[in-house]
């Protein structure tokens, strides 16, 4: 395992992307806490931000790196090494270095001006939407050869959950606001990862008191440990299904 | 040696192996052939592992090639065009390769030596000729001293002298007693290596002979003569 997992990380940092994101995402949070006076604000705007870029940035990189990497993969397939290893390998040297690219970039800033409580959930839920965009992109670039067209799926999920996602929730409130659909949110948000790593914080921060009657149903579910326990899970899941999708494909995929 | 048991392969509609069955034995040069698109390079993959085969199985060593990454140490590969990461210098393609096969066995480093691969080994992989490429894919089947030596296409593109040197290897090896699989389809070149004759058309073996058989049965001296012999049949039946 660490035979190949040690190439992996050497050319992941040779290629400078990594370290580009991480100051980008120093310079977001530095900025977000020295613009705004109070903590929660602070944490509010690094929240929409991190939502954004983070998603973006890991399922891009890392569908892109795995294509440019089939050479690697034809090379390693045919010596004596299992393609689970190889496939594993992979994935845990791109979520380690774009973790480890979260935990320094936004990880640092948020330990010194956050509350201690609020910076490890915000650091927690960073890597794990981190995992989950890194596993979404295995799935998208085993289900097709050809680079555009996996590419593409990368970015149509990641506008998603991103917008799409968020827009759809919108509509369908506005809907059905004549009916007690308060409990219904609860099962559909965690559908998106997006919005379930934001509800976690959000419910962890003082401005959930702003969030009104659902937000209160939120708070009720979302709030209590048990809930977090279970968020916690649902995240876990995100990556869990579709990484152990791909590579049941790789497994049988032809090279 | 290696026993392959009723495979059969097909990539969407088109089926590229149809029930396959060959025993090949250590000690045999066995050449390979067939017009373009038989299903030679799919055959070779699939003794890999690279292709799954949708039915049939493969033994190599007594064993069932699936679920299974032993017998790989045993098989060096050289494949028909050697596709790379760009940006490993050849130097960290070779560690990297002794460092996964992990194998105790000595070196054989006579292509090594021959190709001069210690002067080129801080150049990047994304920067060779297709030759070189080649010659890095040679120095990598033949390093590890396997059993079993599977060439697709292995002199194409390498310079004359460097496609005799490798010619002289593989019949050094095959004198050593080894399996040595080969396809090409330079027919000259194979005159002084082969000694067994496997020839695929649409996915079926038309047959499998010793080239003794072979000429005789053909009333020709070569086993080129022999090959054209056939192939000209197959293209007009």
């Amino acid at each position: 395992m660490g035979r190949i997992f040690k190439y992996v990380m050497l050319d992941i940092f040779k290629n400078k992307i990594v370290i580009f994101y991480t100051i980008l995402l120093a310079m977001l949070s530095w900025s977000a806490f020295s613009l705004e006076d109070n903590e929660s604000k602070g944490l509010l705007t690094l929240l929409n931000i991190i939502l954004l870029t983070v998603p973006l940035v890991s399922i891009l990189f890392t569908t892109i790196y795995i294509y440019n990497s089939s050479e690697f993969v034809e090379l390693l397939v045919s010596l004596p090494i299992k393609r689970k290893v190889i496939w594993n390998s992979l994935f845990i040297g791109l979520g380690l270095s774009l973790s480890l690219s979260f935990i320094l970039g936004a990880g640092i800033p948020l330990l010194i001006y956050a509350e201690f409580n609020n910076a490890l959930l915000f650091i927690a839920a960073g890597i794990l939407t981190t995992l989950i965009f890194v596993a979404l992109a295995f799935l998208s670039s085993i289900l097709s050869k050809d680079k555009a067209k996996g590419i593409g799926v990368s970015i149509i999920l990641w506008l998603y959950f991103a917008l799409l996602f968020d827009g759809l929730i919108l509509f369908l409130l506005y809907q059905l606001s004549e009916y007690p659909i308060e409990k219904m949110m609860v099962v559909i948000t965690s559908l998106s990862p997006i919005d379930l790593a934001r509800i976690l914080i959000l419910l962890n921060l003082d401005v959930s008191a702003m969030l009104g009657y659902t937000g209160a149903i939120f708070k009720d579910f979302f709030g209590t440990t048990q809930g977090l326990i279970i968020s916690f899970g649902l995240l876990l899941l995100w990556i869990v299904i579709p990484y152990l999708i791909s590579l049941r494909k790789f497994k049988k995929k032809d090279l | 040696m290696i026993e392959i048991k009723n495979i059969s392969k097909s990539f969407g509609k088109l089926s590229v192996l149809k029930n396959i069955d060959l025993h090949l034995e250590l000690g045999q040069c066995i050449a390979l052939i067939g017009p373009n698109g038989c299903g030679k390079t799919t055959l070779i993959k699939s003794i890999l592992g690279m292709v799954l085969p949708d039915q049939g199985d493969i033994i190599v060593k007594q064993q069932s090639i699936f679920n299974n990454i032993e017998y790989r140490k045993h098989i060096g590969y050289m494949p028909q065009i050697g596709r790379y990461p760009q940006n490993m210098t050849i130097g960290q393609i070779i560690n990297m390769v002794k460092n996964i096969r992990n194998s105790d066995a000595a070196l054989d480093n006579d292509l090594y030596d021959y190709f001069e691969i210690q002067k080129m080994l801080h150049k990047y992989m994304g920067t060779l000729s297709g030759g070189t490429t080649q010659k890095v894919s040679a120095v990598l089947a033949f390093l590890f001293n396997p059993d079993v030596l599977i060439l697709d296409e292995p002199t194409a593109g390498l310079d004359p002298l460097a496609s005799e040197l490798l010619k002289e290897k593989i019949i050094r090896e095959k004198e050593k007693g080894k399996l040595i699989i080969i396809t090409s389809h330079l027919l000259s070149e194979l005159d002084d290596m082969v000694s067994q004759i496997i020839f695929m058309q649409d996915g079926n073996i038309l047959f499998h002979k010793g080239v003794s058989q072979l000429n005789a049965e053909t009333n020709t001296t070569k086993a080129s003569k022999a090959i054209l012999h056939f192939l000209k049949q197959s293209r007009n039946g």
